[in-house]
């Protein structure tokens, strides 16, 4: 019969979620957010992997904690069962002739590893600074300064209605229909803002018509629309909303310029 | 775009994101609240592209302190790091603390960074280089990371084989609420590797009795219980081992392995028939988990303890036939993802839509290669693999896309270029005949109005003559002219009817004087009305004539050398994905290999087994038969 696994893993870990050394990605969070659904889900693999787990540790786990008598003992007393005993001398045999070949094939796996991960992240930094420069043209193709107009949406610090729709209209022409994901309102609430809009008038006067459709917390459907009037200078127009459920105490389309 | 420098990026590493979001109300620069708009859906990407763009154009300015960006500038700089780890860019944001350990930064801010890139370096393995980083933390260090900082500390000298050290860092930390039960459990193994097995026990304890508030909360307490039960067992402790094993939760994601550590306890003890108590529901868990397997060679040991030969052969078999199953599987597993079916599954859309879509792989019908995925997502090394390949698949969609863009950003320039060559100098040649006039006119405001300026100190009551009076006036002049000097009584008369009338005239002009130069003030004022109108349409029409310029001119070789680093990053990250995804195919057959080497040793187990308790069975029944 085979022997139940030791536990090897007992290397010390860290609050966040992660038995191994923690991920990169989430040590920075650790403790101010919940795990995100990566991480989770690593988090979950890692503890139903606890067998598997190659902490860095545990080599010195295993060479500090040596089997006491007690434990011989157990395994003595296992291997004693007669009905077990071949199967898991031959076991033993051919796990230790992989385990001996797994380290060094795990060690390897890592180095390559991480050997791609600086190219890659050489990679992120090349196809940032494409995208910077890209994003830039773009602008000044698309949206020049003199013309450019862009709208900002945010939510009211604290405010618990749900949004679901904003819709712009700029002298009368629609010129955004946005429906929210959870995500997207969920970042909104965090206090992230939103372009909604980013397109070109004229320099002048022009009318902005802002329609939100939400649901509030008891159930109830909340629709507002409000009429603004904004200039546009030489200079690119940004235009932020704020808005606000009725229960905020708050105007529900707040304008604001920058 | 030019990269913002690293300090300023380094920056970023020293305050958490979530430690301090802006809100919207309180924002007052919306690019930045538009980086963390991107960040808080975990698009890192986006984020950092905006929030360098945005420091880098702050950097530049003259006067920073005037742009909305100052009100958020230390947070800014903070989320820019916080960002680059998140996208798995350890290298700038570990380069980047280092610059700000060398620059001119509070004490605070560095010892923060200090306790970051330690924490880096500690990931990293660069274990020396981790302590020596917190070294330099002297003098104050921000109230929130002070727990952080020790327990760190504790970790590192855990890793470095220094558990007396970490020993006594962490008893001074064990009730702090904020790191749960971490640190009572790494107390424990501190004091385990310490050679006190007995207060590690102790300690242990404590931390399996901890109240969970969370999921993590609750997955270390039943880790606790998991190892404090193995070494109570190992102790030969067999009671007490099992009355911690029975602590860990039933639904946790230790719970097959205490129950199949439960068993053991009681089956040691020789309770077989208790021992099948958690063995049984073991058995009927998920197949490909370590712990079931086991568990399915476990329960026919205990029945054959009970000396029920007979149930325990056909237990066997059915251990038998789940392997067989099972090293078909593995099979199907490593043939699958040799065809590449397992990045493909990886890459499934409705996967990413997924929360637990890594759970979810397993169930999904189709993708055999999945079914032993868990237990290979375990390695960090293969999850940061993994999300390396995945951002490695957005970097090279994004570069598709861009080079579509870059040929439609040629096509715009292209029909503007050709639109607007032949209306220009048209447009060039009218605008100069008009610019000429109204410059002239612009003259002669500029000249009329100094010389109003002048007449406010130096009277010159003709300038104020109407055209009407200057014309009157040369006639008289031209009168007296043509009189000459003749003494005739005709002329006489002539010329002082001439005096009169231009003493009439000069009159005139002497008492209005006043009058007329109010008026002329006011029409110069209404006129500056006017010139300011021409001004902003002429200023305007300037703007529009270069925009038109600049709306086609000068974008070819910022065109060109974008569309070459687009090319060369498309063929960079086509070659690092396929040898990522060949990375982690290669992983992960390596790790079903060995599961299916595993698989095989127990198949044999099972299959001597089999024969071993059909022996007994056939023996216990001829030896009961016998008198």
């Amino acid at each position: 019969m085979a022997r139940h696994n030791r536990i090897t893993n007992k290397l010390g870990i860290e609050p966040g979620g992660s038995f191994t050394p923690l991920t990169p990605d989430s040590w920075s969070r650790a403790r101010c957010e919940p795990i995100p659904a990566v991480g989770r889900a690593f988090v979950v693999a890692c503890l139903l992997g606890l067998g598997c787990v190659q902490g860095w540790a545990q080599e010195n786990t295993q060479k500090q904690a040596p089997q006491n008598k007690q434990q011989k003992a157990a395994q003595s007393k296992q291997a004693q069962a007669p009905q077990t005993n071949p199967p898991q001398a031959q076991q033993k045999t051919a796990q230790q002739a992989s385990q001996s070949s797994q380290p060094q094939a795990q060690q390897n796996d890592q180095k390559q590893m991480r050997g791609l991960d600086e190219q890659i992240q050489e990679i992120k930094s090349d196809v940032l600074s494409i995208s910077a420069e890209l994003r830039g043209l773009e602008e000044k193709l698309l949206y020049p300064s003199g013309t450019q107009v862009a709208v900002f949406v945010s939510l009211t610090k604290g405010d618990t209605m749900r949004l679901d729709a904003v819709r712009l209209q700029i002298d009368g022409q629609l010129v955004a229909h946005y429906i929210y994901s959870a995500k997207e309102l969920e970042a909104l609430r965090k206090g992230g803002v939103q372009r909604l809009y980013v397109g070109n008038v004229a320099t002048g006067d022009h009318q902005l018509e802002v329609l939100i459709d939400a649901k509030l917390e008891s159930g109830e459907d909340f629709s507002r629309t409000e009429h603004f009037s904004f200039r546009k200078e030489v200079k690119p127009k940004m235009v932020g909303l704020t808005l606000a459920g009725p229960a905020s105490g708050n105007t529900p389309i707040a304008l604001g310029e920058w | 775009m030019i990269r913002a420098p690293h300090q300023l990026l380094g920056l970023g590493l020293v305050v958490g994101l979530a430690a301090c979001p802006a809100a919207g109300a309180d924002l007052r620069d919306l690019y930045f609240g538009e980086a963390l708009y991107q960040a808080y859906q975990g698009q890192y990407f986006d984020a950092l592209e905006r929030l360098d763009t945005e420091l880098a154009q702050y950097h530049g300015l003259d006067q920073p302190a005037l742009d909305t960006l100052h009100y958020h500038i230390n947070d800014a700089e903070f989320s820019v790091g916080d960002f680059e780890l998140n996208y798995r860019m350890h290298q700038r944001a570990g380069r980047a603390i280092k610059a700000v350990l060398e620059g001119a930064v509070d004490e605070s801010v560095r010892n923060e960074a200090a306790f970051r890139l330690a924490r880096i370096q500690f990931q990293k393995d660069q274990l020396d280089d981790a302590m020596e980083s917190l070294s330099r933390i002297k003098g104050t260090v921000p109230e929130e990371i002070k727990d952080d900082v020790e327990f760190l500390r504790a970790n590192i000298e855990m890793a470095t084989g220094k558990p007396s050290e970490a020993v006594k860092v962490l008893k001074q930390l064990r009730s702090d609420t904020s790191l749960g039960g971490f640190a009572s459990y790494n107390l424990g193994i501190a004091l385990l590797q310490d050679g006190r097995p007995q207060d590690a026990i102790e300690q242990l304890d404590k931390a399996g009795r901890l109240a969970a508030v969370d999921e993590a909360g609750l997955a270390i307490r039943d880790k606790s219980n998991l190892v404090l039960g193995t070494m109570l067992f190992e102790a030969a402790n067999f009671d007490r081992a099992k009355e911690s094993l029975d602590r860990v939760s039933l639904e946790g994601p230790f719970s097959n392995q205490a129950l199949l550590r439960a068993g053991w306890a009681e089956a040691t003890a020789e309770q077989y028939d208790r021992a099948l108590v958690p063995w049984n529901i073991l058995a009927e868990r998920e197949p490909t988990d370590v712990a079931v397997q086991e568990a399915m060679l476990a329960v026919p040991h205990a029945y054959a303890g009970l000396k029920l030969y007979g149930r325990a052969a056909v237990m066997y078999g059915r251990a038998l036939e789940l392997f067989s199953k099972q090293i078909e599987k593995v099979d199907a597993s490593i043939g699958s993802i040799t065809e590449g079916r397992f990045l493909k599954a990886l890459m499934r859309e409705e996967a990413r839509q997924d929360k637990d879509w890594v759970i979810r792989l397993r169930s999904l019908p189709d993708a055999p290669e999945t079914y032993y995925l868990m237990e290979l997502m375990a390695s960090h090394d293969f999850q940061t693999a993994l999300q390396n390949y995945l951002d490695l698949e957005d970097l090279k969609a994004k570069l598709t896309a861009w080079k579509t863009s870059i040929d439609a950003f040629d096509d715009i320039i292209r029909l503007r270029e050709q639109n607007y060559e032949p209306l220009l100098p048209g447009v060039d040649t009218k605008f100069r005949e008009l610019d000429s006039r109204i410059r002239l006119r612009q003259e002669q405001r500029k000249h009329i109005g100094e010389r109003l300026q002048a007449m406010l100190t130096a009277p010159r009551p003709e300038y104020l003559a109407t055209a009407e009076e200057r014309i009157a006036g040369e006639r008289i002049s031209q009168i007296e002219k043509q009189l000459g000097n003749s003494n005739s009584p005709d002329a006489l008369a002539l010329r002082q009817r001439a005096a009169r009338l231009r003493g009439t005239l000069t009159w005139r002009l002497e008492t209005e004087y006043h009058e007329r130069l109010t008026a002329a003030y006011a029409h110069l004022k209404e006129l500056n009305v006017d010139v300011d109108a021409l001004t902003r349409q002429y200023d305007a029409f300037v703007r529009t004539r270069q925009a038109a310029t600049h709306s086609y001119a000068g974008y070819d070789a910022q065109i060109e050398r974008l569309r070459s680093r687009v090319g060369d990053s498309l063929q960079r990250v086509d070659v690092v994905i396929a040898q990522q995804g060949r990375m982690i195919e290669t992983v992960a057959i390596n790790q079903l290999e060995a599961r299916r080497d595993r698989l095989v040793a127990q198949q044999t187990q099972a299959r001597y087994a089999v024969a071993d308790s059909y022996d007994r069975a056939v023996r216990a029944q001829s030896g009961a038969e016998k008198p």
